[in-house]
């Protein structure tokens, strides 16, 4: 499938994919019923290849992932059926990796991994520590 | 003599491989792959049984008309083959 942002950038970008609409020649793409991520034949627009070291929170999401799908919570199937359900939006307002820990800890939650409500109590905790790693480092 | 096949035009709203642009699409069997789990299952957490997959070997032309770039260019595509029927009409 085209990328329409740039993974690791995660920045949005102008989505020319669109365009068939307005051509006649391709109105066999324009089904109701095709879903947004299956775009295989659209113009996909220039390649981003500038590259970005990942930050440690991108890392620990890569790490949950294999975890989580090592310990048979769930596929990499169940990953991608999550980040195409979010619908087209999601991808011109999240990062790469927004997106991977949203579908991984919906794919956890749907595997009996933990409860939402244990997911609250541990977001309080860890909210409480403060808002960087210095800030946590220091915490009680 | 490869077995012509074209792609089922179904439209489930579900999660499935099979790419839009391939379906009603006919092509031929360029190899059968063996049996894998079906994804369509797996993405929701079941169980899922194991189906042939077949490598498919379609005409650019055939795929995006008659006026594409170098239609006699091939691409090949792993199909399921519940998503696979018989196409001998084909030409």
């Amino acid at each position: 499938m085209a990328e329409k942002t740039n993974p690791q950038e995660g920045t949005p970008s102008k989505n020319p994919a669109r365009r068939w609409h307005d051509d006649p020649a391709r109105r066999w793409h324009d089904n109701p019923a095709r879903r947004w991520h299956d775009m295989g034949g659209d113009d996909a627009g220039p390649v981003p290849t500038d590259q970005h070291d990942f930050s440690l929170w991108e890392k620990r999401v890569d790490a949950l992932m294999i975890i989580g799908s090592a310990k048979g919570y769930f596929t990499v199937d169940g990953l991608r059926r999550v980040l195409e359900d979010m619908g087209e939006d999601a991808f011109e307002t999240m990062t790469y990796y927004e997106r991977w820990i949203a579908s991984v800890n919906q794919n956890l939650i749907e595997g009996g991994a933990y409860t939402t409500a244990e997911l609250a109590a541990k977001m309080d905790d860890v909210a409480r520590r403060g808002l960087t790693y210095g800030d946590a480092a220091g915490a009680p | 003599m490869m077995q012509k096949v074209r792609v089922k035009p179904l439209m489930p709203p579900g999660h499935v491989r099979t790419p839009h642009y391939l379906r009603g699409k006919a092509g031929v069997i360029e190899r059968s792959l063996g049996a894998f789990p079906n994804p369509e299952d797996l993405a929701y957490g079941h169980d899922a049984p194991a189906l042939p997959l077949h490598r498919v070997r379609f005409r650019m032309g055939d795929i995006w008309g008659p006026d594409t770039p170098n239609p006699d260019d091939t691409l090949d595509a792993e199909i399921y083959d519940h998503w696979l029927e018989p196409a001998d009409d084909a030409p």
